[in-house]
């Protein structure tokens, strides 16, 4: 079997979760076998939704709404043991990320995370992972009977074949908590990293945060993500969540625009992977046009606005 | 209160990488190491938490004994014991079986590493070490407020952020905003001088089993010749990005 972990934010799947289900589900039909997903919380809507990405299965628990580690850990642990997993996928999402340690601990499986190719070989299960920072790409194999794989978020695309329509099975599992949430509270732009598709961002080159909105206005027309270089953050022009790089936030989106980003080896360590990148920056001799696709080498305030406006007339 | 700050040993981040030639390993030839940035920040927030409420903060790694200097750093920094566990870390499993083992034989009421270290990445030991331990996990966390036995954690998650209590003990994997970066501490004369007489102890390992091998490394492919554009012209970009990239 192979185990999904169908992540959800307010009660809605994540397009990452979309990425893992089609990984999990190819994988299965590779092996030779069924894939389920694991679905928590009682007002997930549509679960049938899934089957566009080839799930047989799904499992819902519906007594765990929320997203406390230790909990969701266990209930994958019990849920994968009992049906003799051999591959439990995740995505590297925040939460992702939270679970991966605690499952290879509870079900003694090799955990393989920043997963960046689908299985190379399955005897033994064998992937390739992004490492060192994006500066450097490993191949690993798995030495257990189960394996657990984390995926780049972006990374690995949704694979749409059809609608397997899963059948889906209520499990009751009580939650098992060892840290209680008091409040979450959702900080930047409407479009969460690491997962948006496109991404605008930004450096000292803009001076301070008062002109932020040359950004905004860019990223909003493009229906972007916006982020941030570390020393931006750490002043507190824009809050931490934002920050991107090799000490931030590792992104791998299909378009990233750095303004104003010299483009420090530590910066381009956290946003190398992306597709495509446009640097505009007033000094042609900015290290980050030796990393771009396309250059512009001008002012941001004189640039950027009149980009917002040429892709708004494209738009119509 | 006793706290533990694991540290790993890894190289700078400014540190061109590249590997031996059959791609087995690192090319360690001329790349400088450091204490993990990650981990920069949990120990400045251990000495934080034993300048409040007092008692020792203790440093641990596991490899051999190049990570030395790394250690000693951090004694010199303010921590006041250090301890390797003597072997390389080969994953995830391994490495928190082994911290665990230690841990258990030393009792800690905090136990903070970083949320991964900036060489292979993992992010699994944090997690691992918590399970093992059987110990409430705060993932990305950047803030701790300990009172009694009451401990309140922010972590960070996809676009915002998350209050969770717990009781102690407890382990966490931080970053930034566990301190700020000005609060990082750089190691001055005296607490260079002072960390060569403080204990730094040589533990062997229990040999723990490796479940995730690593077969070789290789450089990502290198990007082809930037196109550049002339500021005046932004519908070619756009054509490009709809046209040739395909991201419009
Ligand atoms: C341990 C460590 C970890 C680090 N981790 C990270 C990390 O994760 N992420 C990160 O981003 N950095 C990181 N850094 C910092 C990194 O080294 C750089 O200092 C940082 O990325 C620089 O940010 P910046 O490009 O915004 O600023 P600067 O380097 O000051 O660059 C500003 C750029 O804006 C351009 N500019 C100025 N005015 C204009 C204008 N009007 N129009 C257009 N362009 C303009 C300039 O030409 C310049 O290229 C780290 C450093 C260390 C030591």
């Amino acid at each position: 079997m192979v185990i999904i972990y169908a992540e959800t934010w307010e009660n809605e799947f994540k397009k990452t979760t979309f990425e893992a289900i089609s990984y999990g589900s190819k994988c299965a039909q590779e092996m030779g076998v069924e894939s389920i997903a694991v679905v928590f919380g009682n007002s997930v809507n549509p679960i049938g939704e899934l089957g566009k990405y080839g799930v047989n299965k799904v499992i819902h628990v519906q007594e765990i709404d929320e997203f406390e580690p230790y909990s969701i850990a266990l209930a994958l642990s019990d849920i994968t043991k009992e049906l003799n997993g051999k591959l439990l996928v995740l995505n590297g999402t925040a939460n992702g990320k939270s679970l991966i340690g605690i499952l290879s601990s509870l079900i003694n499986a090799a955990a393989i995370s920043n997963v960046t190719s689908f299985p190379i070989n399955h005897k033994p299960l064998t992937v390739m992972r992004s490492a060192f920072s994006s500066k450097g790409i490993e191949q690993v194999s798995s030495n257990s009977d189960c394996t657990i794989l984390s995926l780049v978020p972006n990374a690995l695309g949704i694979i749409s074949n059809g609608d397997s329509n899963p059948s889906v099975v209520l499990k009751k599992i009580d939650s098992n908590h060892k840290t209680s949430i008091l409040q979450s509270e959702k900080e930047s732009g409407e479009i969460p990293l690491p997962e948006a598709e496109r991404v605008v961002s930004a450096g000292r080159g803009l001076k301070g945060p008062e002109n932020w909105n040359i950004i905004t206005d860019l990223a909003k027309v493009l229906n972007a993500g916006t982020a941030c270089s570390k020393p931006v953050s750490d002043i507190g022009w824009r809050p931490h969540s934002e920050h991107v790089g090799q000490t931030g936030i590792q992104i791998n989106p299909e378009l990233y625009i750095a303004i104003g980003i010299s483009g420090a080896i530590q910066h381009l360590a956290g946003v190398s992977r992306s597709k495509t990148i446009v640097v505009i920056n007033n000094d042609p001799e900015a290290p980050f046009f030796k990393a771009a696709d396309y250059g512009i080498v001008g002012d941001a305030f004189d640039v950027v606005p009149r980009l917002t406006e040429t892709l708004k007339s494209f738009k119509k | 209160m006793k706290i533990l700050v694991c540290i790993s040993h890894v190289p700078d981040t400014t540190s061109k990488i590249s590997f031996v030639s059959d791609g087995s390993s690192l090319d360690k030839n001329g790349v400088q190491f450091v204490i993990n940035p990650y981990d920069e920040f949990g120990l400045t927030k251990g000495l934080h938490l034993r300048e409040k409420h007092g008692g020792t903060v203790s440093v641990l790694t596991l490899g051999d004994e190049s990570a030395e200097p790394t250690l000693r750093k951090a004694l010199a920094i303010g921590a006041d014991e250090a301890h390797r566990l003597n072997g390389v870390p080969h994953d995830g499993a391994q490495t928190s079986e082994e911290i665990a083992a230690f841990i258990k034989r030393n009792e800690f009421d905090v136990i903070i590493c970083g949320q991964e270290s900036i060489d292979y990445n993992g992010g699994v030991v944090p997690g691992a070490l918590a399970a093992k331990l059987d110990l409430p996990f705060v993932n990305a966390c950047i803030s701790l407020d300990i009172d009694g036995n009451n401990v309140k954690t922010i972590r960070e998650i996809d676009g915002g952020k998350e209050t969770a209590k717990a009781k102690l003990p407890i382990v966490i994997a931080g970053k930034k905003g566990l301190v700020e970066e000005h609060d990082l501490r750089i190691p001055n004369m005296r607490g260079i001088m002072t960390a060569r007489s403080k204990p730094l102890s040589v533990h062997e390992l229990i040999e723990s089993k490796t479940l995730a091998q690593s077969v070789s490394f290789s450089k990502p492919p290198e990007k082809k010749e930037v196109k550049m554009i002339s500021p005046d012209n932004l519908e070619e970009l756009v054509r490009l990005l709809n046209e040739e990239s395909k991201v419009i």
